[in-house]
């Protein structure tokens, strides 16, 4: 029987094969029986190429292993891959290529807040789907957009909290890198430290720009604005290269996180990986996943992403086990519309839930975020971290802050009938502002 | 009900029948339990507890899942904890350590090593008990200082005792005051910080810390002024060292070169490469990599220099235009075969231990890897003026620069010297490389970090004026680290580069313009 399966797949096949060579296929039937594409948007090039190439490279993992086992709904699944070379208007441009040339079904891709600003309104155009895996700093819900990375109130302000009361903390530097994701979270952690009694005189911001590489003044700042006597702690949203030597100038200058503590939002294990972390012992991050969580789910996919990429120092991160969430939230999705169809896709999204490699379940909720544990981990000498905090449940994401004046009435809910990303619930009326 | 309690608790420490109940804590998972342990064990005066806390500092400090103890040895070999019997122990993990532990194991090991035979033991132990303002260590202070012959580290003893009294509440005021005295003598952030945090005391002690904090204040000001000149010196030195090799072949030659950058990242590789086989290799000349790295990255950068200006420069010369775009390629083409070779993360270059760490000079914070690359920008500066002085292929390429046809008659073959030039620039860049490795990423955009700002000194200082790129270098290092704390890291840069644009419009030669008939040309 299967041999008998197996042979008429294959006379298909090349019967296929031999229209589409003749140019005779019908478009229509050649989509229904061939392999289902997915869109991989991630920059190979230029300076965002540090991150994102991995991400490309787990996604390709995730296509290889979704196929032996069979695709999706009976169907291969072909990946894909576009470079937007780190150029905010190129992923504009390779989005689309993808969607209406391709003719994606999903795709997985963005990094940085701005790229993901430049290709939202193709996808909203095309009505296609964008899974998005980093963390970001909230205020938008986009209803072809799923956001698998944390929103502020699931990362940064549980590392707040985590700070004043592990290191009972007083006094406040928030250190970012100058653009939209940085001036955001910043916006919202020092409303937030406010709502907690913290004074403006003990609250310290500093923006820097991209690829900054000499910190030593502002080394030096954070040192001085830490000797008034109270408990100091450097909250940073330092985004890519320019943690390395912020990093270096810390450790060169003798700051410990004994006295001054730092957590990073920006920086993980692969960041890590280009420095010697002796130095940086005891230093913070906060993710929703770390390398180090101990669990048989998270090993496995450590041997897998090793023996994939044939390199066993090879390091996972937080984005890499978002991808891994979302892809799996998708399949299943697909296999619970019955189609490939975008907008069924779309609907069916919303109360998937998979595992996580923290060892629980993440699900989509309705505003198009997911529930996620939040880890607070320390900086070990060996370049892992070690896990000092977990929330004991996961944590709904707020893609709108109720710290922020604008966004304090506004929800996403994209279920029917409301379907809506900003809707304001002081006004009653879907479309943000009062 | 008191026997059911007793049975309950025989039956709880069962699992930890060979601990003793003051190691036993240390097992705990949890780490307020386990800081607390560190403390009890601090103070118990047991003999096991500077062994014990010595291998949980350093991270040797094992526990099995029943709650069992062990070292490991720095030869590998697995002790218990409790009887330092060499014991065959499986599943074993390291002790649960946060901030809060350390913390506790810092002061708690500085309270055990007042006495230790060697000085500098002594010294970080009386450091550590300083900042931990521990009132329970003033006995242990007391005998140390009493005992001690080292002046400098009774100096800082007596610093930690004055943290500690004024830590107490009990302490009469004029203890308090002689206290803040000392402290207002040490006069750094931490004695500030101290004095600035002291629990409500009499109006007299408060008077004294508001003032000490006064004086600590307005002498740091002072410092932090030799401070901003020390960091302006040290941003200048590496602009310099960036700027060098452009000083060559645009200063000199006129090339718009934009692949120096990459010149200057391939060095940083090597760099990489060479400590990559050391640590394989040889890891006892670890120490010297750098400067192992140095002339390979030279040779390295500056084939490939001499590979370029015989391949593509060469047919460019008098089209700057095309100049430009064809090395803007070429800057593409190699960040995109670095990345293609090492990947696209960042690379790891370490800092040998004769870098590391930052030295104190008063008040002030000299970060030795910033002092060697001072100390280095300067040596290439001078080694550079000196083969263009001195040497005869300084000779002949200032001849051809000076007036091409004229050396050309004279019988200097201008092509290999157009060719040697330019490797000598690039050669320059990637030695910067080996600098830049040590304060910033080795990833495949490291030169496009530097590019804009070596054409900024180059053209600041005056073109073809190797002292003029000094200068401009140092200037504009001093003035954007001046700027940086009132302006802020991104209106400071801004700033900067207006007042740049206006200087060049009074002055578009630069600091020190070219002289005479070699400019016309």
């Amino acid at each position: 029987m299967v041999s008998v399966q197996n042979w008429l797949q294959g006379t298909v096949l090349a019967a296929a094969l031999a229209a589409g060579v003749l140019g005779l296929a019908p478009p229509a039937r050649a989509q229904s029986t061939g392999p289902v594409k997915i869109g991989i948007l991630h920059s190979l090039s230029g300076t965002m190429a540090i991150s994102e190439t991995t991400l490309k490279d787990v996604m390709l993992m995730l296509i290889d292993e979704q196929n032996k086992k069979g695709g999706v709904l009976g169907r291969k699944l072909e990946a894909v891959v576009v470079d937007p070379a780190s150029n905010w208007p190129l992923f504009a441009e390779k989005a689309r290529e993808l969607i209406t040339v391709q003719k994606v079904a999903a795709v997985f891709g963005c990094w940085t807040s701005v790229s993901r600003k430049s290709v939202l309104p193709v996808f909203e155009e095309t009505n296609n789907i964008l899974f998005y895996p980093v963390q970001y700093e909230g205020e938008e819900s986009s209803k072809n957009v799923f956001y698998t990375g944390a929103a502020p109130n699931q990362q940064a302000i549980p590392a707040v909290d985590y700070l004043m009361a592990e290191e009972k903390v007083q006094r406040w530097v928030l250190a970012g890198t100058d653009y939209v994701y940085p001036r955001t979270t910043n916006k919202i952690l020092e409303a937030y430290l406010k709502s907690k009694g913290v004074k403006q005189d003990d609250i310290l911001i500093n923006y820097t720009p991209f690829g900054h590489s000499d910190w030593q003044t502002i080394v030096a700042d954070i040192k001085k604005f830490g000797s008034a006597g109270k408990k100091t702690a450097v909250v940073s949203t330092i985004n890519g290269d320019a943690n390395v030597p912020f990093y270096k100038e810390l450790g060169h200058q003798g700051i410990k996180a004994t006295d001054i503590p730092v957590v990073a939002f920006s920086v993980g294990e692969e960041e890590l990986a280009g420095i010697d972390t002796k130095p940086l012992l005891g230093h913070l991050a906060a993710w929703n996943y770390f390398m180090s969580v101990d669990n048989a789910d998270n090993k496995a996919f450590i041997a897998r992403w090793q023996g994939y990429t044939k390199n066993p120092k090879r390091v996972t991160n937080d984005p890499m086990e978002a991808h891994v969430i979302g892809f799996a939230m998708w399949v299943k999705a697909v296999e619970k519309a019955g189609t490939f169809d975008t907008t069924k896709v779309i609907d069916a999204m919303i109360g998937v839930s998979v595992p996580n490699l923290s060892g629980g379940l993440s699900a989509m909720m309705p505003n198009h975020h997911i529930t996620k544990p939040v880890l607070i981990g320390e900086i070990q000498g060996n370049g892992q971290f070690n896990i000092v905090s977990t929330t004991p449940g996961t944590i709904v994401a707020q893609e709108w802050s109720p710290y922020l004046e604008g966004s304090r009435d506004l929800i996403a809910d994209w279920r029917s009938p409301m379907s809506c990303g900003n809707f304001n619930v002081k006004t009653g009326k879907c479309g943000g502002g009062s | 009900m008191r026997i059911i309690l007793l049975l309950l608790g025989v039956l709880l420490s069962a699992p930890a029948w060979a601990q003793s109940p003051l190691l036993a804590p240390l097992g705990s998972q949890s780490f307020d339990e386990i800081r607390r342990g560190v403390e009890a064990l601090a103070v118990s005066g047991d003999p096991r507890a500077g062994p014990v806390l010595d291998a949980l500092q350093a991270g040797r400090l094992l526990v099995q899942p029943g709650g069992a103890l062990f070292i490991r040895e720095s030869s590998g070999n697995v002790v218990s904890a409790e009887t330092d019997a060499p014991a065959d122990a499986s599943d074993l993990r390291p002790v649960r350590v946060n901030n809060g532990v350390r913390r506790a194991v810092d002061a708690a090991m500085g309270g055990l090593r007042l006495f230790a035979p060697d000085p500098a033991t002594r010294a970080d132990a009386a450091e550590a008990v300083f900042r931990s303002r521990d009132a329970a260590a003033l006995p242990a202070l007391d005998r140390a200082i009493a005992g001690e012959h080292d002046a400098g580290v009774r100096e800082t003893m007596q610093q930690a005792r004055a943290a500690a009294v004024l830590a107490t509440s009990d302490a009469t005021d004029a203890d308090k005051l002689a206290a803040i005295a000392k402290l207002r003598a040490r006069g750094d952030l931490d004695a500030r910080a101290m004095l600035a945090s002291l629990p409500d005391g009499s109006p007299a002690v408060a008077t004294a810390a508001i003032e000490a904090v006064a004086h600590i204040d307005w002498a740091l000001q002072l410092w932090g002024l030799a401070q901003g000149a020390f960091y302006g010196l040290s941003l200048g030195s590496v602009l310099l060292l960036a700027a060098t090799g452009l000083a060559i072949t645009f200063g000199v030659m006129g090339v718009i070169n934009m692949a120096h950058g990459e010149m200057v990242m391939i060095g940083a590789y090597v760099t990489f490469m060479v400590q990559e086989v050391i640590r394989a290799q040889a890891p006892g000349l670890f120490g010297v990599s750098v400067l192992i790295a140095i002339p390979l990255a030279f040779l390295v950068s500056g084939a490939l220099g001499v590979a370029i200006e015989r391949g593509l420069i060469r047919f460019l010369y008098g089209r700057p235009l095309e100049t430009l775009l064809a090395t803007f390629g070429l800057s593409l083409v190699l960040q995109q075969a670095i990345r293609s070779i090492f990947g696209p993360s960042n690379r790891e270059v370490g800092t040998p231990a004769w870098m590391s760490g930052a030295g104190r000079f008063g008040q002030l914070t000299l970060t030795y890897n910033r002092v060697a690359i001072i100390v280095f920008a300067v040596a290439v500066l001078f080694g550079l003026m000196a083969v263009l002085r001195f040497t005869p292929l300084g000779l002949r390429m200032r001849a051809v620069t000076q007036n091409r046809r004229m050396a050309a008659a004279m019988g200097i073959r201008t092509g290999g010297i157009d060719a040697l030039t330019f490797g000598l620039g690039s050669g320059v860049a990637g030695m910067a490389g080996v600098a830049l490795s040590q304060i910033d990423n080795v990833s495949p955009n490291l030169g496009q970090g530097y590019i804009i700002d070596s054409f900024m000194v180059v053209v600041f200082g005056g073109v073809g004026n190797l002292w003029g790129t000094a200068l401009g270098a140092l200037t504009l290092g001093v003035v954007n680290k001046f700027l940086e704390p009132v302006a802020g890291a991104v209106l400071g840069k801004i700033v900067v580069l207006v007042l740049l644009i206006l200087f060049i419009q009074r002055r578009p030669r630069g600091m020190f313009p070219l002289k005479g008939r070699a400019v016309e040309t």
